[in-house]
Order: C-alpha cells, then structure tokens, then sequence
C-alpha cells in the first residue's frame, strides 16, 4: 500500500509539473479561499485582542448612568424629552448610595487642545471629580491625577491622554506644560499609559483630556447640557445588586412613583460586548460565506481540470490496469492528485495570508494563528478529496480494453 | 510439442456477445483451446474475426459472455474486477503493438510499475527491474523516457516489464506491427530465446511471416477457430 501511495505522489507530481500553469489556475479558487480564511481568523483576533484590551480599560464592573441607553429599543424622541441629569442630580444620588466603591459624574465638551504652534483638533474633554480615577483602571506614564482640592476648586488642570500627549509634546515632558484648552490656559499634572483601543474612537481614553468638571463648567458652561454619573460597584459580583440600588436612588433623585417609567438609563459595558458580538457575528458569517463561495468555485475548478486529466490519461489508465492496477490503486492515484493541486493551493493561499498580516499588523496588532494554518491545511486537503471523488471514480471505472484504444 | 507440460489455459466453448445499439454481435461463437506450458503460439485472422476480443479474453481484460475459461485451473470467467486485476498482474505480460508505456516515466519505472502493484519492497524491485531490462539488452538506457528511445528499444521495455513479474504467459499483440522489417526481426528473435527459456508466448499477427517463428498456429473466422496447426508438420489438428 505505501508503495502505491509513493507511486500516487509520484504520478502526482509528475502530472501537476507537466501543466504547471494549469494546476496553478485550478488551484487559484483554493489560494484566495485559504487566504481569506486565514486572513480573516487572524483579523478577527485582533479586533478581539484589541476590544477586549479597550473593555478592560472601562471595566466590567462599572455602571454608566445615562440620560440616553446606548443600546436597546427605546425610542429615540422618548429618551430625548426626558430631562438632563445634572450636577445636583449626580451630588443627590452621590449622598444616597451605598453599594458603590466610587461614583464620579462625567461631562465631556469637544475642543481643541494646543501647545505653542501645535494642536490635537477635535479632543473630548472630559470634566469630572478626582474620584473619577477609582472608576477607571487608568495607570500613569507620568505625572498623577488632580487630586479633591483640584477638583472641588475647579483648578485648571490637565492630564492628557497617551495618544495626546504623543501628539503635542513629541519630544518634551509635558508635567509641568501650559496647554490651551479651547483658549484657556492648563497646566499639565499627568499623562496617562496606553489604555485603550482604537475601536473605541474618540472614547478611547487615549485620545482624551481630563480635567475637573468645574473647571469645565466654569469656561464652556456646560450646566444646561446633561452629564453622566459613573459608578464603580465593588466587584463584577455586586454588579447587579449596584445597578438595582442605583435604579432605586435614581428613581428617588427624580421624584418618580411606582407606575411611572424611569426617565434615565443605566449603561453598562456588557451591552457594549454584546453588540460587539453581534457585529463581529455578522462578519464572521459574511466572511465565511465568500469563503465558502470561492472554496467551493475552487473545488469545481479542480472537478474540471481533474475530469480533463482522466480524459487526457485515459491510455495510460488503460495501460495501468493491463498491468494489475486495481480500481482502488487508479481510485487513489487521482484523489492523491486533486488533493495535492488543492494543498498546494492552500499553501499558497497560507503564504499570501501571512504576508498580508503583516500589513493587517501595522493597523491592529495580531498575529496568524497555528490553529487557522492547520484550519487552512485541513480544508485545502478536504476540498481536494471531495473534489477529486468524481473524477477519481470516472477513471477507476474505465474499462481497460476501450481506454487501451483511447486514441 | 510435449503434451506433458501442464496446462495453463483451458477455454470451453467461450462465446462473447456484444449489444451495438439495437443489434447483437457475436464477436466469439464458441471457443475451445488448450494451451500448456512452453508453447509458443500464433493466432491469426482477418481483421473482424474476433481475434482481439479472444485476446482480451485471455488476456483477462474482458470476460465471456458464456463458457469456460480456466486458467491454472482456477476459473476466471467469473471474478470480479480486483480478482481480475490481480490475474493480469501476476500471471499475464502484455507486449502491446504501439508499446504502451506510461510516457512521463524513464525505462526503469515503467518495468518497475507492475512490480509496484504487486507490492514487491522496493530494493527487490529495483533489482528485478534492472535484470529484466539488462536481460532485453536495455542495460545502458535505464534512465531514458520512452520518447527518447527508438522503437525497438520501446518494444524491448515493454517486453522487460512484461517479463519482470514472472508470468505464466506472455501475451503479444501484433508485436512488430509498428516496426520496420529489421528491427521487427530482432524483436522475433527476442521472443525465440523466451521461448528457449521456458516462456509460455501467445502472438497474435497478420503476418504469415511472423506466424512462422510460432511452433503452433491457430486461424479465427467469424468468431470461430478455423485451423489449429503445428508449424513444423503442417497437419490440421482441429
């Protein structure tokens, strides 16, 4: 049996060199579908690595409560006639609540940030207490956080996001700096580590400013806009019982009774994963469905060129079954064949993908994985197999006295 | 002819029948044919008289449609394709008249594919392969592909890899028809030492010429064995 699988490999090899440019066509559907599956398995990691990266820096036990729902089905024009949560509302529901380890409100303006003559366009500032930073996992590169004196007297002061202070201090210590915030002057106190993703956008911590939020209200006069009320339960555990106990507090803040509907939200980052799941679904399907599309356009290219080369080999099957080959020895010479043209299609689909990863690496770090190389080796081979039955059994069943007079 | 040899093919009463559209051929109508060990055999007919298909019959590429056909003693007229496969590999070594080898593969591996289906272990079969094509004179062109060799060379590794499995008859079909008359010559020469040295050969040709080198010769008309005559006594046995 080995011998005959060499002779296979042999017979293989010796056919696919003879029409190298025809093998190499056939296999093309094979080469762009291992490359998108691998290419897309190893996207698809990094998204993950980098959102789960972004998620960690929000923190899973931490509770948003929001004027608007970020996701769900409540109506827009509903959310928009309830009214803003404010400063008081935030300081009512502060002296209220027990379960959270840290609560801080949130209000953001956009503005330019410059340092002599250069500028971040565009920056969300974000005003809040000093107990912000126990609602976060922030960690320093330099500098620290305003402390409550800051906070309470409303000082201008600054701490920058990595990317910010990237950005406008790219060869300087920016502690200790003066930046002008939408015209104001700001002493730089700290500059934050790398934190978040870029799927986040301009919610990436990185790309933010922080700043006490009565100094924000005191220069941008936010009061009349609504803000947020970060909470911190104590652990994942007790996130649930937190949000109940926010929902009670909240709806005693806003004077509400029994049958009314709540007029505010309670945001969370589970939805925010759960749309990311649905996101990343939707692209897996589509994904796998040109996958799918140009696997299967590739096994029929093989079936083709497989049904060409028994036709062509017709004598020589005629010869080989004069000479004692079996059906199952003819059967496995050309399945052995369908299935190489398909590895090495597969191979060379591998090759480009790990090529293009590194392209794909300079925007989100990932890498290919081991397991989407054995996936794209097992599926080339199984596309070969499955694509060669027919054509294999065609040639097996020939009858060795007509293919001894194939012309 | 020594009628002591054992008997290698036995046939009775053999008939082969063919559907073409709506109509019956009768290829074969009725064979009977001993052949022992040793002999060396020529059968001749006209184009359309069935020969052919009494040589894939016996060649175990066709089966009958009706009769007998043992061959070593084991009937063959009802096995199944591998057993079949297993029969021609093992007992039969066809010469073909346009060569038939595999035209990708050099000399050496067209001897050695029958070997290869026999599963014999390669260092044997290497051997095997080497001696065979040393015994036909083919020594110094073992690496060559069939396209770089004349056509007696071409004959000469089709008989070597007819040879190489030991059978128990070899099977020769219009060997020299694709030959000029000399090298043709030496191809018959060929098969006169097989002869000399045991081989069982069945020759089919048109030539009268050619006939001559067999010991015995056996017409086919119309389906049907018309003579069967030892060469050297010129006396209608049948």
């Amino acid at each position: 049996m080995l011998n005959q699988l060499k002779e296979g490999l042999f017979i293989s090899f010796n056919a696919i060199l003879a029409n190298k440019m025809r093998s190499f066509l056939t296999t093309l559907g094979i080469v762009i579908g291992v490359c998108s599956v691998v290419l897309m398995s190893t996207a698809i990691k990094g998204v993950d690595n980098s959102f789960q990266q972004g998620i960690s820096s929000l923190g899973s036990d931490v509770l948003y409560i929001d004027k608007f729902a970020w996701f769900g089905n409540e109506e827009f024009w509903k959310m928009r006639n309830r009214p803003n949560i404010t400063y008081e509302d935030y300081l009512k529901f502060k002296s209220l609540a027990k379960l959270p380890i840290a609560i801080a409100p949130q209000a953001i303006s956009v503005r330019n940030v410059k340092f002599r003559e250069r500028t971040a366009e565009s920056i969300f500032i974000t005003g809040s207490t000093d107990e912000y930073l126990a609602t976060t996992n922030f960690t320093f590169k330099s500098g620290r956080f305003f402390n409550e004196i800051e906070s309470e007297g409303g000082r201008d002061v600054a701490v920058l996001g990595y990317d910010v202070a990237e950005n406008l201090f790219p060869n300087l210590e920016p502690v200790g700096m003066t930046v002008k915030i939408g015209g104001y002057s700001y002493q730089v106190i700290g500059v934050l580590n790398k934190q978040g993703s870029t799927l986040l956008g301009s919610f990436n911590p990185d790309k933010q400013v922080y700043v006490p939020i009565k100094s924000l209200f005191r220069h941008f006069g936010l009061n009349w806009r609504t803000i947020t009320i970060v909470v911190r339960a104590p652990n994942s555990q007790l996130l649930e019982e937190t949000k109940l106990e926010a929902e009670q507090i909240m709806r005693q803040v806003r004077r509400l009774k029994a049958y009314e509907e709540a007029n505010f939200s309670i945001n969370q980052q589970e939805g925010l994963t759960q749309i990311y799941k649905n996101t990343v679904g939707v692209i897996q399907i589509g994904g796998l469905l040109i996958t799918g599309l140009s696997l299967f356009v590739g096994a029929i290219g093989i079936m083709n060129i497989m049904f060409v080369s028994v036709k062509e080999r017709t004598r020589e099957i005629g010869i080989r079954k004069a000479i004692g080959a079996t059906k199952k020895i003819i059967m496995t010479q050309f399945l052995l064949e369908s299935s190489i043209i398909s590895l090495i299609g597969g191979l060379i689909g591998l090759f480009f993908a790990i090529i293009l990863s590194y392209v794909i690496n300079q925007f989100i770090p990932t890498s290919v994985q081991i397991s989407a190389v054995v996936l794209a080796i097992f599926i080339s081979f199984l596309t070969g197999i499955v694509s060669g039955i027919a054509p294999a059994w065609a040639a097996a069943k020939l009858d060795p006295v007509e293919s001894l007079r194939y012309e | 002819m020594d009628d002591k040899n054992p008997v290698i093919i036995e046939m009775k009463n053999i008939t082969k029948t063919y559907i073409v559209g709506l109509e019956e051929v009768h290829a074969l109508r009725g064979i009977s044919l001993t052949v022992r060990k040793n002999e060396y055999i020529a059968v001749m007919g006209p184009s359309g008289s069935g020969k052919s298909t009494l040589m894939n019959i016996i060649g175990c590429l066709d089966t009958p449609t009706t009769g007998i056909y043992l061959f070593n003693g084991i009937n063959v007229s009802d096995m199944d394709d591998n057993q079949l496969a297993r029969i021609r590999n093992k007992e039969i070594g066809f010469v073909f008249q346009t060569f038939n080898l595999i035209p990708r593969s050099n000399a050496l591996h067209n001897v050695e594919l029958p070997l290869i289906y026999a599963n014999v272990p390669k260092i044997e079969r290497r051997e095997r392969a080497k001696q065979a094509l040393i015994n036909v004179g083919l020594g110094d062109r073992m690496n060559h592909k069939p396209n770089e060799l004349s056509g007696g060379q071409r004959q000469r590794v089709a008989i070597a890899r007819a040879l190489v499995n030991h059978p128990s008859i070899i099977l020769a079909d219009e060997p020299t028809g694709n030959l000029d008359s000399k090298t043709g010559e030496e191809i018959m020469q060929l098969f006169e030492e097989l002869h000399k040295k045991g081989n069982t050969i069945i020759l089919v040709t048109h030539e009268e010429y050619i006939a001559e080198h067999a010991k015995r010769i056996i017409r086919i008309r119309d389906g049907m064995i018309e003579a069967d005559e030892l060469v050297n006594h010129r006396k209608v046995y049948s």
